[in-house]
């Protein structure tokens, strides 16, 4: 119900350790001066801020023991406290791959070496501005496991081709820098694309890497037909695409006879509710309810036949809480419509707006 | 039986009469002479209090909660520390007070609180009511149960609200008189400094057995989830703490006891105190028939007692001083309670409705004189103890 990572099975003297401090676990006491050390959440520490353009920004995370690392391609879901609740977005890693067994000397392990995310703020968000412009260096996020199959090979064997446009820029930057750590840099060819060129992250890197840089604003967005005359032999190379969706949708047709060359990263962000009372819920593996304007979600459940924990009925007792999968709810008192996915929805308050689905197997609260 | 009203306030009903009353053997001023339309009013009136915290709590309140959190670990920490060096009376003294404090802080401001839920808005799994575990020998599980649903939903209806008496004591006219209750006082004597485990039992409702309103297999599930807990309690307490100082370990266990104890008659003086003081209303079980919002908020009012004091005092008792508005709001943060307590006083003052509240000390002697007078069969109450 809560992004957590795995929990690491505890070893003898933490258990020993755990009699004295029941029924809190050590690291809540050893987090009072090592916020990172923990073994049921991964944690990091903000170590450095640095502005990559007026809106975009990257951070150098520490993170914790439980950190295994990422390959370059991948993103972490990333959770911060912004006016004092925990939101989780995921975000492109833009920092090396560090894999364990590496080359070096005396290799360490993942989690001695920062990670970096960077940030584009988007106009009315949430999280992204708060991340570019108010977080001071020493803030503790929240962290999970490196995920994502937009990856680059371990060998690589053909020449690339990578085509970006604003912030998708970042998961091909861990690409490209893993590159140049593996040693000499392969056939590739890099187009990016960002509004002018005060808007392209990692300017000088990408110069200094041969991008081809288009500012939209001036040249127009890319038409992937130019491919044939920007790189005439864009079919025999492996190509990755990250950017906006109209982008990924332009590249999945063009390369629609050779889909195996094609590597794109497309975020999918969680249903969100187009406002209206009413609408259908999915009870865990239950079929779906139809759930009335008006009627709680307790109440639909029950009259569809899902067992549901209840209690006060009128949302003080927090007795009928069940965790938030996808979609949003409203609340019945107020007509605010709300929800992050793991969200805790108090079911008796709470009704329909649009589609969402509840988990009804967590069992809450056993000792 | 009649009921004596203090002078000024008529018996006399509006053209409505209204649907809650107080049980009419509570010897308290009459609950409500308000039409219906002004109950309703009222609701919306606390509903917009509310809706004014709702939109302003934020990153204040977030780090308000960590901070607490924070110094009662670090007080914890010290006062076990202390405790080692124990053989020495200063220093068994300061350790057993830190402790002492550290439990109180734990089990009031941050662990029942964080249980009603007025931290979930941080979705923060470290300080959430469905993860949340206290220091006490009561499980969260059955906990939230008997306080959040029944206490909360039920507060002072006798018959349905378990802290009336937490199965033991009499504090109602309405509950039948028998011999046991001569014992009234020396049971809650007992209580006191036994309360941690009246709480832990009260969570078992071992009554609603014998009404066929829990089976058996519950309980006894309850009774293996609070076995569990107590053994986690009682060997930190009194077993690995002491024997971790080694020659030095009986002031380790006595300090541990006596925080306990301190935690426990504490606790218990300043829960008592926020429903049975002179003015508290008592309610029947035929009166939530039909009970609507703003009836349900006015029954909170009259059935809660505020306790005054300065900010200290106020967070030494989770700010359970503000129990009337803790009882209207109860998943409010706590940290806001001091700062809505004018405009319920305010609200109270502007409908005519009293506002009970006085100093810890009168408070509970107004508690003592009601458990004392109700170990008497009805008879033996004589006008001038009203």
């Amino acid at each position: 119900m809560f992004r957590v990572a795995p929990p690491r099975r505890p070893s003898r003297l933490l258990a020993a350790a755990t009699t004295l401090t029941t029924p809190l676990l050590p690291e809540d006491f050893l987090g009072l001066v090592a916020p990172l050390w923990s073994t049921t959440a991964l944690r990091g520490r903000v170590v450095a801020v640095h502005p990559e353009t007026e809106r975009a920004a990257t951070l150098r995370i520490r993170p914790g023991r439980g950190w295994t690392g990422h390959r370059a391609g991948q993103y972490v879901r990333i959770g911060v406290d912004v006016d004092g609740v925990r939101q989780w977005r995921t975000y492109s890693l833009s920092s090396p791959e560090r894999s364990a067994g590496g080359t070096r000397i005396g290799a360490k392990s993942p989690a001695d070496h920062c990670l970096s995310i960077t940030v584009q703020a988007l106009d009315g968000g949430t999280v992204s501005p708060h991340l570019v412009h108010s977080t001071p260096v020493g803030t503790i996020v929240h962290l999970e496991a490196a995920d994502g199959d937009f990856v680059l090979p371990a060998q690589v064997t053909t020449p690339l081709l990578m085509i970006t446009a604003g912030s998708g820029i970042t998961p091909v930057m861990s690409m490209l820098r893993t590159l140049a750590q593996r040693g000499p840099l392969p056939d590739l060819v890099l187009l990016h694309s960002a509004p002018s060129a005060a808007d392209v992250i990692f300017r000088d890197e990408l110069r200094a890497l041969g991008a081809q840089v288009r500012h939209t604003g001036v040249e127009g967005r890319l038409d992937l037909a130019e491919l044939d005359t920007l790189c005439p032999d864009w079919r025999d190379r492996e190509a990755y695409v990250c950017g906006p969706s109209g982008l990924l949708d332009a590249a999945e047709a063009h390369w629609s006879d050779r889909p195996e060359r094609l590597h794109v990263e497309r975020f999918t962000p969680p249903t969100r509710s187009t406002g209206g009372t009413g609408g259908t819920v999915h009870y865990g593996g239950a079929d779906p309810v139809e759930v009335a304007p008006d009627t709680s979600l307790l109440e639909a459940g029950e009259a569809a036949g899902v067992l549901l924990p209840s209690g006060c009925r009128m949302g003080i007792c927090f007795g009928c809480v069940l965790p938030l999968r996808d979609g949003q709810v409203r609340d019945l008192r107020t007509g605010e419509v709300h929800g992050e996915p793991g969200d805790l929805i108090q079911t008796c308050i709470s009704g329909a707006s649009g589609a969402a689905r509840l988990d009804t197997t967590t069992t809450r609260g056993d000792s | 039986m009649t009921v004596t009203l203090p002078s000024g306030i008529t018996t006399t009903h509006p053209v409505r009469p209204p649907r809650l009353r107080p049980v009419p053997s509570t010897p308290a001023p009459e609950a409500s002479g308000l039409t219906p339309a002004q109950v309703e009013e009222l609701g919306r009136r606390l509903d917009e209090i509310r809706d004014r915290i709702l939109e302003s709590r934020g990153a204040s309140d977030a780090e308000y909660i960590r901070r607490i959190i924070g110094i009662q670990r670090k007080l914890e920490i010290g006062g076990r520390a202390l405790l080692f060096a124990g053989v020495l009376p200063p220093a068994w003294l300061a350790g057993t007070a830190l402790l002492s404090v550290s439990k109180i802080l734990e089990n009031m401001e941050i662990g029942h609180n964080v249980m009603h839920g007025q931290w979930d808005w941080m979705r923060d799994p470290k300080i959430h009511s469905s993860t949340w575990e206290w220091d006490l020998v009561s499980d969260s599980k059955s906990w939230k149960h008997s306080h959040n649903y029944m206490h909360h939903t039920y507060t002072n209806v006798v018959g349905k609200d378990r802290d009336v008496g937490y199965g033991i004591l009499r504090l109602s006219e309405e509950q039948n008189w028998s011999p046991y209750y001569l014992g009234n006082p020396v049971y809650n004597f007992l209580l006191s400094l036994f309360f941690q485990w009246g709480v832990a039992l009260h969570d078992l409702e071992v009554e609603k057995v014998a009404s066929g309103e829990k089976s058996k297999k519950d309980v006894w599930h309850q009774i293996k989830g609070i076995g569990r807990k107590m053994r986690r309690q009682f060997t930190k307490d009194y077993l690995v703490f002491p024997a971790l100082a080694g020659p030095f370990f009986l002031p380790v266990l006595t300090g541990n006891l006596t925080a306990n104890l301190v935690r426990n008659i504490w606790s218990h003086a300043v829960i008592f105190c926020g429903h049975f003081p002179d003015g508290t209303v008592q309610f029947t079980e035929e009166q939530l028939e039909g009970e609507t919002r703003g009836q349900w908020y006015l029954r909170q009012m009259l059935g809660s007692a505020n306790l005054d004091g300065g900010p200290l005092f106020h967070l030494m008792t989770g700010n359970l001083s503000f129990q009337i508005e803790h009882h209207l709001f109860p998943d409010l943060p706590s940290n806001r309670y001091a700062e809505i307590a004018p405009q319920v006083r305010a609200l109270c003052a502007e409908y005519d409705l009293p506002y009970t509240t006085g100093n810890l000390g009168t408070q509970y002697g107004q508690v003592l004189r009601k458990i004392n007078r109700l170990a008497l069969p009805p008879k033996h109450v004589r006008p001038h103890e009203l």
